[in-house]
Parts: C-alpha cells; structure tokens; sequence
C-alpha cells in the first residue's frame, strides 16, 4: 500500500501498460492455441475422409424407419402362396385369408397403393398400374426375370432393373420381383402393433372402440374383463417385448440404486477414518486417501471388465462396477465434508460430557447430513444415465436391449422406443431426486 | 408460564418421537429394498454373487501372472498405444471444447436477465434437459451406423451430452452473477454480445472454467467406455486384446496402466487449476 503510494507515477503507468500488453497477447494467444488444436485434430480425426465413409443412406433408412414402418406383401415363387407381413416378421404376420384393408386376397392379388398405384399378382407375372406413367409388367422367363415398359417409355431411373432381380422404388412402396419371391412394400407413418398384435381381438380398433370396449361394451373373451385383457394383450405383446422393455428400464434403475447406496453405505465408515480430524492414525487414513484414489482412478470400464469375469454378465456386475468406482468418490467427498465440520457443536456436546460415539451421533452427523444425502441423491441421478452405458458392457438393463437392437441394424423405431423411455426415466429420475432435495434438505 | 413451557416440552417430545418413526419406517423400508434389490440383481445375474466372489482375484492374478512373465515386452506396449491413448484425450478434449462452446450459448440464452429471447427460456432448458438425459453410447451407436467407426461418432456423441450437462451448470453460474456492469453496458449502447463479453464472462470466467476442467475428466472416461463399444481410442484397442484372451493379456495390463495413470494424473493437475481457479491465487 504505501509502496504504491510512494512509488513514482512513471513506473506505475508502465507496469500497468506492460501488464494490460501481456494480457492482451494472452487473450489472442489462447483463441490462436485453440485453433491449431482444432485443426491438428481436423487431420488427426481424418475429418477430410469422413465425407466418403459416411453412410447417408444409412440414416434415411434410420430417420425413416424412426416414424414409419412397412408392410410386405410377398408371393412365394415356388408353391404361389401370398402373405402379408408387418416388416416381414413371423411375428408380425396375418393370418391366412386375412390382410389390411388395401390388399385383396383371391385368385389374383390386388394391392392399392398411394398415389393412385396397383400392382396386381396374376400367377407369377406382376402387373404394376402407375398413373402417368403407364402399366409395367415383370414376369419371370426361364431363369431370368423379364420387365416390360408401357410401348415407347424410356427405363426411369426409379427402376432398376438386373437379370435375375427388378426393383421399383417408389418412395412411399417399392417392389421387387427376383425368382424366388415376389415383394411389395408399403411405408406407413406410426409404429405398427405396438399396442396390440394382429393375434389379439383388439387390433385395428380405433381409440373411441377401445374405450367402449374397455369400459362398457360386453366382454369380448368371458373369462375376463375387457380391460384386463387388454392390458395383458399389451403387455405381452410379441413385437414389441413391452413387459421385458420395463423389465429392462427396472433393472438399470436398480443398478444405479444398488451401486449408489452401496458405496454410500460402505464409504460413510470409511470417511470418519479417513478424515483428519477423524483418523485414529496417520497411516489409516493415508491408507484409506490411497485406496480411495485408486478406486476413483480406475476407471468404471476397468471394473466391468474385471467384475464380469468373476460374475458373468448381468446386473450385480453392473451394480457392483458402480459400487466400487463411487466408494472411492463418495469416501474423498465425505471425508472433505467431515475435515469442514463446525468444531463448536462438537464441543458443545462435548461440554455436556457426552462419550465419542453421542458427540458423533449429535454433534457431527446432523452437520454433514445435508451434504451425504444431497451427494447421494445426485450420484444415483446421474447414474441412472451411466448404469445404461454400463448396462450395455456388461449385458444387463435397457443398454443391452439397446444395443442389442442397433446391432440387428433394423429394429430402428425399437432403438427410437428406447432412446425415449431412456431419456423420460433420466428425466424422472432427475426431478425425483431434485424433489427429495427440495423437500427434505434445504427445508 | 410453566404450562405453556411443559406444553412446549410435550410438543418437542411428541416431534422428535414423530420423527425418529418416521426415520425408522424410512431407515427399514430402505434395508428391505436393499437386501431385496441385491437379491433380485444376484437372481439376474448370469453367474450368482458367492459363486464369483472367491474368482474375483483370478482374472487380475491370470493378467498380472502373465505380464510379470513378459513384463519386458512392457514399454514396448506402452508406446504402442500412446497414439489410441492420444485419440482418446483428443476425443475427450475436443468434446468438451464444442460442448462447453455451445453450452456458454445455452445458458446465455436461459439466464434470467441476459437472455435475448426471455419467453424462449424454458425452450433452452427443455434442450439442455434432453441433451442431458441421453447417455452417450446412445448416440455414439446411431452415429456409427452412419459414419463408421472411429473418433467422430464418440466426438459428437460426448459433445452433445456435454452441451446438456455443461449448459445447466453454467446458467447456474449465471444466474447468480452482478448484473450491474451488464446495465452499466447496456447504458453506453453494448449490443447483447458486448454486454455479455465484457459484463458477464469476466464473473462467471473462473467458475465456468473449473467445471469445464471437471467435465474433462468425466469425458475422458466416457471417451474410453465409447472406445469400448466401436468408437476408436484406447478402448478398442483393450476390447481387441480382451477378445483375443491369452496370450493378450500384457497388452490388456499396459492399456489398464496406461488409463489408470493418465485418470490420474489429469485430475491431480485439474483438481489443482480447479483449485487455484475458484478460490484464486497460486496453490
């Protein structure tokens, strides 16, 4: 202060300037750090040959498949029988005679398509009317497959066509003819079946039947109300595994909360040891720092993959993993707000002659309380979101489902059921535990 | 005088009996959801909980036994790997520089006070909620489909959750800051990027940064679980060598000790810039 007072104003000026210069190159330095690094990653990333390996079609069929599903319409080449499935799945197959209301079963197929189409099965040769266009034909000849245009219209682009496969893409249908089966697929918005399957009576029914249905209308099945029924034909649903779905979203929660109050319980102990006001001995407690820092330090990835080969997959691996990495940041946590206790309160125990284990129980817990259950609670928000990645590594949970259905690389709008059942439980797990904290902790 | 202060004393008795009741519901409801939660997850478990206990050391004892064994081969794997190890900090450092760039956007724009569009608050927050809420690998599995594998996929996926995360922390700081030199600004005729760059970020700079280092740490992590599932970094490179089994397993030892030591030594330096910046001063 008073060197500043009788120091010379020359000097004072130019260590201000030369101090806001340095500042100045600083700030021009750090944002110039930051773009080398950018662009050394630009070339370490290989971001330049990003553009050919990407796969844009890839993420049509991913977006499209998000809100849309399709349904075949397939005539076996070989014995000339026609099925209609839903996305060509077993499960999801009509029963024979029976198909949606724009495909008419009989001697010849027909099936109605957007924007004025038909294509009709007569025998193996299919005739496709398009408007504006004209009618083609595809018939198997021989060991190829033959396509006729309308007289004096040039092959568009839309369709392809090889020797032995034709294909029509139409957007919102295609068709393909090879000489095993004749296809046509229609995209339709919505996920199909995924309240009820076309073996339960309720399929097809719009939302007012439903609710009749379900309220007052005569039972369908006598053995049991309507509700019930529905709400087991829902459950069980074949295509979409709902009951295992939910059994999935249980056992990630459990996960988080097994793992979270696990290492709770274990590391609340352990941080009176560890703390330095605590500790009975020097060495504990830097044994205790050590182990904690070590179990925070390996990471959540390593203990998956030692646990799993212990316990096999499954979700007491996962709870285990998150058990062990959050003991070690639970106990340095702990232990910290145990270091920055108010002393007065102990003492004030103390005054009353209170024995180690009441000055604990009334002068020590209710101050670190707060900060435990608060820590907790934010533990096992966040790691709702990381039992679902540590679901997928170790094949327990949501994550397993999930990853098992980007595997099969079609199952999309199950990946987008998934994405948003994940992102409400986060989100309800969020508010849940930013609830208990309003209520109970701050008063 | 007295009946009021024993009327006093009954209501006191009366709440802490209340209470410990109410503790001991809560404390036994607990333990029943505990011991059954263990149980059931025990039950799911391909391979029961005592079945494994006694095998837990066996895996790291076969790893270790065998790295012991070519422990020469040890350096050798250590530089080996130092480029997947350097791919998986970029993955993690250009994550957070994105994340935390865009989260500064959020949590201007959702920040009482500062935000240009105020009735378009819950919309940003809303956002950064469900940035939040989706994990990682979520994302990182879609973008491989698309992109391929590789750092890219992981970069997004980490960046995104990071806006989320990094946003919500970083209103928060907002929120609490002087707004007095933003009107100060605002008086002279700053424009919106003017008062927040000089009347904001020179408050909230220390802060923001510190929990920017944090979220370094958290990401490089995430970037090596990512690796894990297809992404690139260090994580492929342990799952390859996990898959091969033995014969591997010095590699799987020289990338464990390579993690280990890297998770360490960034937080020792971040916990120590952590420090120095929010409380100022040298440590």
């Amino acid at each position: 202060m008073s060197m500043a007072a009788t120091a010379p104003q020359p000097t004072l000026h130019s260590t201000i300037t030369r101090r806001f210069t340095a500042r100045k190159r600083r700030a021009l330095a750090v944002p110039l750090l930051i773009a080398a690094y950018l662009v050394y990653v630009f070339f370490a990333f290989d971001l330049a040959g990003l553009a050919g390996r990407a796969r844009l079609d890839n993420g049509a069929i991913l977006l499209r498949d998000f809100w849309s599903y399709k349904t075949h319409v397939t005539r076996d080449n070989r014995n000339g029988e026609v099925s209609v499935a839903v996305e060509g799945e077993r499960k999801g197959t009509y029963p024979a005679g029976q198909a949606p209301d724009w495909v008419r079963l009989g001697e010849i197929t027909e099936i109605a398509l957007p924007g004025g189409a038909q294509v009709l099965y007569d025998g193996p040769t299919a005739r496709i009317d398009i408007p504006d266009f004209g009618q083609i034909t595809v018939a198997p000849e021989g060991r190829k497959i033959a396509l006729t245009l309308p007289a004096g219209a040039a092959q568009p682009d839309w369709i392809s066509a090889a020797p032995n496969r034709v294909d029509i893409n139409r957007g919102k249908w295609r068709f393909s003819m090879t000489r095993s089966r004749t296809e046509v697929f229609r995209y339709q918005p919505g996920w199909e079946l995924f309240f009820f399957t076309l073996d339960s009576p309720f399929h097809g029914k719009s939302l007012p039947e439903i609710i009749a249905l379900a309220l007052w209308e005569p039972r369908l099945d006598a053995t049991r109300p309507n509700i019930a029924a529905m709400a087991s034909d829902f459950w069980t649903n074949r295509m979409w595994h709902h009951h295992q779905v939910f059994g999935a979203l249980g056992e990630t929660v459990l996960m988080a909360f097994l793992g979270t109050m696990g290492a709770g319980l274990i590391a609340f102990p352990l941080a009176f040891l560890a703390a330095s006001n605590f500790a009975p001995a020097r060495p504990v407690r830097l044994v205790l720092r050590r182990l904690f820092d070590f179990l925070r330090g390996v990471d959540g990835l390593i203990w998956t993959v030692i646990l799993s080969r212990a316990f096999g997959p499954g979700p007491l691996t996962g709870s285990l993993a998150i058990l062990m990495t959050d003991t070690g940041t639970f106990g340095k946590t702990f232990s910290e707000a145990l270091e920055n206790i108010d002393g007065k309160q102990v003492e004030g125990i103390t005054s009353t002659g209170a024995g180690t284990l009441q000055r604990a129980r009334f002068g020590v817990i209710p101050q670190i309380t707060p900060v435990v259950l608060s820590q907790l609670l934010y533990y096992l928000e966040s790691n709702t979101r990381s039992a679902t990645v540590i679901g997928a590594l170790v094949g327990g949970g949501i994550g397993l489902l999930l990853t098992q259905a980007i595997i099969t690389q079609k199952d999309w709008e199950e990946v987008c059921y998934y994405m948003i059942l994940i992102v409400l439980m986060v989100m309800a797990m969020d508010s849940l535990s930013g609830w208990i904290r309003r209520r109970f902790i701050k008063g | 005088m007295a009946d009021a202060s024993a009327s006093v004393t009954a209501n006191y008795l009366a709440q802490v009996k209340r209470k410990r009741l109410y503790g001991g519901i809560i404390l036994i409801l607990f333990a029943a959801l505990m011991t059954s939660g263990w149980m059931v997850a025990d039950g799911r478990n391909a391979g029961g909980f005592w079945n494994g206990l006694h095998r837990i050391l066996d895996f790291p004892t076969e790893i270790l036994s065998e790295a012991a064994q070519n422990w020469r081969n040890l350096p050798g794997l250590f530089v080996h790997y130092l480029p997947s190890l350097i791919e998986t900090l970029n993955i993690a450092a250009v994550s957070t520089l994105f994340g935390a760039g865009l989260a500064v956007l959020l949590a201007m724009l959702s920040t009482r006070g500062l935000a240009l569009w105020p009735r378009m608050i819950p919309v940003f927050r809303r956002m950064m909620d469900i940035l939040r809420a989706v994990p990682e690998i979520v994302i990182a599995l879609v973008l491989i489909f698309i992109l391929g594998g590789g750092p890219v996929p992981a970069m997004i996926a980490i960046a995104l959750h990071t806006t989320g995360a990094l946003g919500k922390l970083f209103s928060e700081v907002s929120e609490n800051c002087d707004l007095k030199p933003v009107e100060g600004l605002e008086s002279v005729g700053a424009n919106w990027l003017q008062r927040v760059w000089f009347g904001v970020i020179p408050q909230v700079a220390p802060n923001w940064s510190s929990y920017a280092l944090l979220r370094f740490e958290i990401n490089i992590r995430a970037s090596a679980i990512l690796g894990f599932v297809g992404s690139g970094g260090i994580g492929y490179d342990l799952k390859t060598s996990l898959q091969w089994g033995i014969g591997k397993y010095d590699e799987v030892v020289a990338i464990f000790l390579l993690l280990f030591v890297t998770i360490m030594i960034v937080d020792h330096f971040s916990d120590r810039a952590r420090a120095r910046l929010v409380k100022g001063g040298r440590v």
